[in-house]
């Protein structure tokens, strides 16, 4: 079992809701919805023409002087990290190098990073002058693309689109010496990534990591792909406040978006030593794989995401009845949705059958690699502040879902809290979260 | 953590191997004993007048041979074939059953897991060019969106585009094995498979899994992929002699040679292992990661993150560089790669860097990018099991700055018990794995 007890001590968010955790809680509190028309690109032709898009941020105010020429180098993922990255460590008081190289309070080696990272796209109006100089009878060739429409192709184009640039980013501007992985297990890479980085820790490989996950699912590229996946939903662009209807009688589908959650995990007794703010500890994480030949859902019984959260459980030795809180993955694709509300059922049981279960992504759209991040700081925001918000566009519950689907806010003090994920591809993922009471800490 | 318990002591017990240089583990080593090279003109697709017209492709490959059910499987990214054909000649020698819903090999499917460092699929070049093209005014320089929509959705296929994800060989194993245990993919550019198999060894010593099929799978080597590297100028451009081009250590060393290709090595708790009664082929004893934290473009010039990772590598193995017998270097015949990887081995091997053969297999099968450490590490298995080193080839001009034994051109019979295994990737990560000749000590 854990050899070290691992706590969250910084939370950053970036999400169609705001460009802080504070603006996230607040929109998600009010049921607001961060899900609107694409304006990134002209959607008309496309199926899909909505998405949950951040808002303007400047990513110069969020790099330190000494990355700024780097910053021609980051696609939107990268900037969305490193803006998230930027949030937590702030919260959790450590001073890195980039956020005051005068006053730096860790050691730069002891510190990890594990990003959840999504399938990049290129972006397309950058390759398009090199393709148009590679045009013979109006059609593409590629002898010409290798003779000069390669040379228009940027220097160091690549490395703006490799996965792990996210975290090499973010390690550079904050100095993040110790082990770093990039997880690539799409929607479900965020909690897999918190959970390795709590390994690390908990090991005794570093003392404090930068954990969560960041993605633009908000290009051309990949708007297409969800609509061919038929994943995305299509039926709802006039109204986009009630177009994500997760476990809803009515649910057409998801709606991507984008967005950035990073936890600081710590070795609890790193953060007493330091007197630092604890927001919740991480008592179990659970991981396992749906086996279904249609492999882009999850598979009917929801069997890998039900072995996860039992998985999750056992570790964190406590009874399905004892969760306050469920956040499940509720993408709004109505046989996902049934696949999961089965393996939540199956796993909590009977006695957890009264669970208040708390859907996101119709506030927050389905933020790709970041949406389990950004569900973990809502659960941490939900502990900390005792509260549950409604769900939303949940009025009549799917057919053979029972789950106790938030619709009215609830005051509770929370204790503990599951949040579960799965992705296309099959793999699973729960993480539980108990709050933090110095006071009866044992 | 480094004192090991035998109840925590990691085995190898089978290793599957697609490469340049062979479609299964012996015949890649017979060649590399042999000196051979996996190079020639670039075939997947025309690169005649690319920058650099070779690469080293897998050979006379189908992997329809190797797989029963290869319906399930039909829509596979070509990388997928590969690593599914590796695993199946690894899961082979580790006697666990694939394609069967009624497994009789003792391993329990919840603690059957897979770690892949696995890269992303070729991009459907023919519509993806297509669509830019007709879509892009260049005289207006702006994409018409509606056109380009129009064509892209018209001509993308859902499952060709869905294959591309990094997290897709996964699944694919997950099908092919019933895995229902922790299911990760990572993607750390060229260090990714190294991190899988080093962090699948954790999840196993952790007590999450009894068996891990671990290791990478990449194929970078279509259009964007070549173009990305080429104008990176990290490719070699002897394109009048691919067979010498990759020079590892070499003075005239001018860059990598672009591989492809899928390596599995079954990572098993030693218990597991010897209740199963399947053959040792060695055991896992350390691994170690880190990051430069220094520039996304370029490694840090006294090799601070290689020595870190190189020195918690051995500290986890609990043992010195004085136990070393062998190194499998990064050597990816970059004139940069060549001379800090050799400044780290200075740096950590101090009086016995001089004496301790290191060997670049790159010189001979080339860079499988994300899968070249997994494939790498099962030579270190090779040299151990045969008391026999691999050669670094076409070290025909020593370069005055680099004074290790390279163990130029001819393969050596020396012992080996100990082997590092040593992965650096583009943005400063840098991970090595050590293994050790399988000793019962119980």
């Amino acid at each position: 079992m854990r050899s070290a007890r691992v706590v969250i001590t910084g939370l950053g968010a970036i999400s169609p809701l705001g460009l802080t955790v504070s603006e996230m809680w607040q929109g998600l509190c009010a049921g607001k919805c961060g899900i609107g028309k694409i304006t990134a690109f002209d959607p008309t032709g496309f199926p899909c023409k909505l998405a949950g898009q951040v808002p303007d941020y400047k990513i110069q105010q969020y790099v330190p002087k000494s990355h700024r020429k780097a910053v021609k180098l980051m696609c939107r993922d990268i900037e969305l990290a490193v803006v998230a990255a930027n949030e937590a460590l702030t919260d959790s008081g450590l001073v890195t190098k980039g956020i005051d190289p005068e006053n730096i309070n860790v050691n730069p080696e002891r510190m990890a990073i594990n990003l959840a990272a999504g399938f990049i796209s290129c972006d397309l109006v950058e390759l398009a002058p090199a393709v148009a100089a590679s045009i013979t009878d109006g059609q593409f060739d590629i002898h010409k693309w290798g003779r000069q429409g390669l040379e228009l192709v940027p220097p160091l184009w690549l490395l703006k689109y490799l996965p792990n640039m996210l975290a090499c980013h973010v390690g550079i501007i904050h100095d993040i010496q110790g082990p770093s992985n990039t997880i690539t297990c799409a929607e479900a890479g965020a909690h897999i990534a918190i959970s390795e980085a709590s390994q690390v820790i908990a090991r005794g490989d570093s003392d404090i990591a930068l954990a969560g996950g960041a993605e633009s699912k908000v290009n051309p590229m990949n708007v297409v792909r969800q609509c061919l996946l038929k994943r995305a939903a299509t039926e709802n662009n006039d109204e986009p406040a009630s177009a994500c209807r997760p476990f809803d009688s009515t649910a057409r589908g998801s709606v991507l978006g984008e967005g950035a959650g990073i936890v600081v995990l710590e070795n609890l007794e790193n953060a007493h030593t330091r007197g630092a703010k604890i927001y919740a500890e991480l008592i179990g994480t659970g991981q396992s794989s749906s086996v279904n030949p249609v492999y882009e859902h999850l598979e009917p019984d929801g069997k890998g995401l039900r072995i996860a959260i039992e998985k999750a459980l056992a570790e964190a030795q406590i009874e399905p009845a004892a969760l306050d809180l469920v956040i499940p993955h509720g993408t709004g694709i109505a046989g996902d949705d049934r696949a999961e509300a089965a393996a939540i059922e199956a796993a909590l049981g009977r006695a957890g059958k009264g669970v208040p279960v708390w859907p996101t992504k119709s506030m927050l759209s389905n933020t790709g690699t970041a949406s389990g991040a950004l569900d973990v700081i809502a659960a941490v925001c939900a502990m900390t502040e005792g509260k549950i918000p409604a769900a939303k566009n949940c009025q009549n519950k799917a057919a053979g879902c029972n789950l106790n689907i938030v619709t009215k806010p609830i005051q509770k003090k929370i204790r503990y809290a599951l949040c579960c994920s799965y992705t296309y591809g099959g793999q699973t993922a729960a993480v539980i979260l108990s709050h933090f009471d110095a006071e009866t800490e044992v | 953590m480094a004192e090991k318990d035998t109840m925590q002591r990691v085995v190898i017990t089978g290793m599957g191997l697609v490469c340049p240089l062979g479609n299964d583990v012996e015949t890649t080593w017979r060649a590399m004993l042999a000196g051979k090279s996996g190079m020639a003109k670039t075939t997947v697709f025309d690169a005649s007048t690319f920058p650099s017209t070779f690469d080293a492709e897998v050979k006379e490959f189908d992997p329809a041979k190797y797989v029963k059910s290869w319906e399930l499987h039909k829509h596979s990214a070509r990388a997928s074939g590969f690593v599914l054909a590796a695993a199946v000649e690894a899961c082979r020698q580790a006697r666990i059953d694939i394609e069967t819903s009624r497994p009789t090999d003792g391993v329990d499917r919840a603690r059957l897991g897979v770690y892949l460092g696995a890269g992303e699929g070729a991009v459907d070049s023919d519509v993806f060019f297509a669509a830019l093209a007709q879509a892009w005014d260049p005289a207006k320089n702006q994409m018409d969106w509606l056109k380009w929509a129009e064509i892209a959705s018209g001509r993308m296929d859902a499952m060709r585009e869905l294959e591309q994800e990094p997290n897709m060989p996964a699944a694919h194993l997950a099908m092919l094995t019933g895995a229902r245990g922790p299911m990760r993919s990572c993607l750390t550019a060229c260090a990714a498979s190294t991190q899988a198999v080093g962090e699948a060894m954790m999840l196993i010593r952790r007590g999450d899994a009894d068996v891990i099929i671990a290791g990478g799978v990449h194929s970078m080597i279509h259009p964007l992929g070549l173009t990305g590297f080429n104008r990176l100028t990290a490719l070699s451009t002897r394109n009048d002699s691919p067979q010498t081009a990759s020079r590892p250590f070499s003075a005239n060393r001018e860059g990598f040679v672009l591989g492809e290709g899928a390596a599995i090595l079954i990572l098993e708790f030693l218990s597991s292992a010897k209740k199963r009664g399947v053959q040792i082929l060695a055991e896992v004893i350390g691994y170690g990661s880190s990051s430069d934290a220094f520039r996304v473009t370029d490694m840090h010039e006294e090799a601070r993150g290689p020595i870190q990772a190189m020195t918690a590598a051995l500290a986890d193995a609990g043992i010195t560089y004085k136990d070393v017998d062998y190194i499998s270097t990064h050597g990816t015949s970059t004139i940069e790669n060549d001379l800090i990887e050799t400044k780290a081995i200075r740096a950590v091997f101090k009086d016995k860097a001089k004496s301790i053969p290191v060997s670049s297999a790159k010189s001979m099968f080339g860079h499988l990018i994300g899968a070249a450490g997994a494939a790498e590490l099962i030579t270190c298995v090779l040299a151990i099991r045969d008391g026999i080193v691999p050669p670094t080839m076409n070290l025909t001009e020593p370069d005055p700055q680099l004074d290790l034994d390279y163990v130029p051109n001819t393969p050596r019979r020396c012992g080996v018990d100990v082997a590092m295994k040593e992965s650096f990737g583009f943005g400063g990560q840098n991970n090595v794995v050590i293994v050790r000749r399988y000793k019962d000590t119980d």
